[in-house]
């Protein structure tokens, strides 16, 4: 809105200090149809036993773009990626406070079902359905959502598995079971059934944490094609990571939201003291 | 000197040690081997007096009269094979839902509730079951019924394939039903084909091995289904089953009623063994396929 970049002498980049939560108004790179806003969140506060995990996360995140969460173990990472598909719900005695906005809609009072349709969610461990081969895993959603018609589910298996970069290793065995894949090729596979849905938004919740560093190299370049078609969030314990694979980056501290900012900038020229001592490895 | 000897043990203490631990293990070994006996005894007496009175008449005919000879038990085989059917149409159904319900809905008081009262149910004398059945059954019903006894045999078989089911979905890790859940996936959905299809091959033992133990009741037969010497398939009537008439036959003062009994108490082992086997072939498979 305001352009005061190219006016402003302090900054040697093409960012200025941002307000946390309006950083989309003032990046001028991007044109309007690309800075479409994929999920904002108000005063969103998450409990557990009446104890607050997340506390008054405002936050908008970008279509097409890939947002990461970081911060040290315990500080609601997970709990803000699992309250964006309303996986809160599953947990006895959680609340959810706030408001979720899905491009727009509150989702907060909608059904979880649908949501969850068009918010996809990729683990912390690969967790393919041992009880199924590696077919029926990538169309298990469709087909327990009912759609069965056989011609059609084998295109969309290609598709996905090709979109995942899986194809190629698993065509001649696709009736073999999941599990006897390896670790990466099953977070791979897991990352196929979830686009198999075609959702607009995909959590990942330290999708490589338990891989080696060749599948941790395929899931992030995965990631990072996926840009023009999802918009991707994703939780990491990994900076390098974060820095690698985001445009975004938030950090989060004890429950609380401390920064927002492009990557760049987050780990080259944080705000706040925190940030900068968590990304330079002072803590966490 | 003396300190060597006390960070080593003395020899005497050491020698202490090894026979304490000989010893124990040697109970073990002992424990271990009475288990193995029993088993084994039933096996050899029941196949030595069994196997020499088994022939095809004892599957196709029906029990005689005293002092006729030959004759067979084949309306207790098939009044068996009918008041188990009876027994798994009410015991399945109810155990496999009810462990569903302890394990996946857990936390509730009813799911808490449903819990020790399953525990308490298994502990319960199968013939205190049979009077049960008795007083809710064929005291209304004014006779003795196969569908009593297959009463009886279904409540017998609930809290073992409630407690099996449930332990088995409390095995299926907690991020599978989070990935089906985040697939869009409802709920029961999500239970039925993905927790239980997953923990199936375990519930299948569980149900198989519940249906061994029932083929094997008597107590809670003996005034439910109370025994027939003829052929009978109305389950609102009185029907045979093999663990009956072995009793009656073997409490007989008639010594080729006895040899009957023998080769019935040879068919009814075969059959839970034969079931047992299923059993294990179904576990080995389940560890084969996944883990």
């Amino acid at each position: 809105m305001l352009h005061e970049t190219s006016s402003n002498p302090l900054s040697d980049q093409q960012e200025n200090p941002e307000d946390v939560s309006s950083i989309d108004i003032q990046d001028s790179e991007e044109h309007e149809k690309e800075s479409k806003i994929a999920v904002q969140t108000e005063c969103l506060s998450v409990f557990f036993n009446e104890r607050p995990a997340l506390k008054d996360i405002n936050l908008k995140i970008r279509k097409n773009r890939v947002t990461a969460i970081i911060g040290p173990s315990g500080c609601g990472k997970s709990t803000f990626l699992r309250s964006l598909n309303l996986m809160h719900e599953m947990t006895p005695k959680s609340k959810v406070l706030g408001s979720i906005k899905i491009h727009g809609n509150d989702i907060t009072e909608s059904n979880a079902v649908d949501v969850r349709k068009n918010v996809g969610m990729v683990f912390q461990k690969p967790n393919p359905f041992p009880s199924m081969s590696i077919f029926e895993n990538v169309v298990a959603g469709l087909r327990l959502n009912g759609n069965n018609k056989k011609s059609e589910l084998e295109e969309i298996v290609e598709r996905n598995l090709t979109h995942a970069g899986l194809w190629d290793e698993v065509k001649d065995r696709l009736k073999s079971p999941a599990v006897s894949l390896s670790g990466g090729q099953q977070q791979r596979l897991c990352i196929a059934r979830t686009i198999a849905v075609n959702p607009e938004i995909i959590l990942m919740d330290e999708p490589t944490s338990a891989l080696d560093p060749i599948s941790t190299a395929k899931i992030e370049e995965l990631i990072y094609n996926f840009k023009d078609e999802y918009s991707i969030i994703i939780v990491t314990h990994n900076m390098q990571q974060a820095a690698r694979v985001s445009d975004f980056t938030a950090f989060l501290y004890l429950g609380k939201l401390i920064e927002f900012s492009k990557t760049r900038r987050m780990f080259t020229n944080p705000r706040e003291r925190l940030t900068e001592e968590y990304v330079t490895g002072k803590f966490g | 000197m003396t300190g060597i000897e006390t960070i080593s043990g003395t020899p005497r203490n050491l020698a202490r040690r090894k026979f304490v631990d000989k010893l124990m293990i040697s109970l073990c070994v002992i424990a271990g081997i009475i288990t193995i006996l029993p088993l084994l005894y039933i096996f050899f007496f029941t196949t030595k007096s069994g196997l020499s009175s088994l022939n095809l008449d004892f599957f196709t005919q029906l029990p005689k009269p005293v002092g006729e000879e030959g004759g067979g038990m084949a309306n207790a085989i098939v009044g068996s094979l009918i008041l188990i059917g009876l027994g798994s149409i009410i015991g399945i159904p109810v155990g496999i839902l009810a462990g569903i319900y302890v394990s996946e809905y857990s936390g509730s008081l009813t799911a808490t509730l449903v819990k020790f009262t399953t525990d308490v149910l298994s502990g319960i004398p199968s013939i205190i079951i049979g009077i049960f059945a008795y007083g809710i059954i064929v005291l209304p019903m004014q006779r003795f019924s196969a569908l009593a006894g297959g009463f009886a045999l279904g409540i017998l078989m609930i809290p073992t394939i409630t407690k099996i089911t449930e332990e088995m979905l409390r095995l299926v890790p907690q991020t599978l039903r989070e990935a089906s859940l985040a697939l869009g996936v409802s709920r029961w959905k999500t239970t039925l084909f993905v927790v239980v299809k997953t923990a199936s091959s375990g519930i299948i033992t569980g149900i198989l091995l519940a249906i061994a133990r029932a083929a094997g009741e008597t107590a809670p037969l003996l005034f439910t289904s109370f025994g027939n010497s003829f052929w009978q398939s109305s389950i609102d009537q009185p029907m045979a089953a093999l663990p009956l008439q072995i009793f009656a036959y073997a409490i007989s003062p008639y010594e080729d009623w006895h040899r009957q009994a023998w080769a019935g108490a040879f068919v009814l082992i075969l059959l839970v063994f034969v079931v047992n086997l299923i059993v294990r072939y179904v576990t080995r498979n389940k560890f084969e396929s996944s883990v």
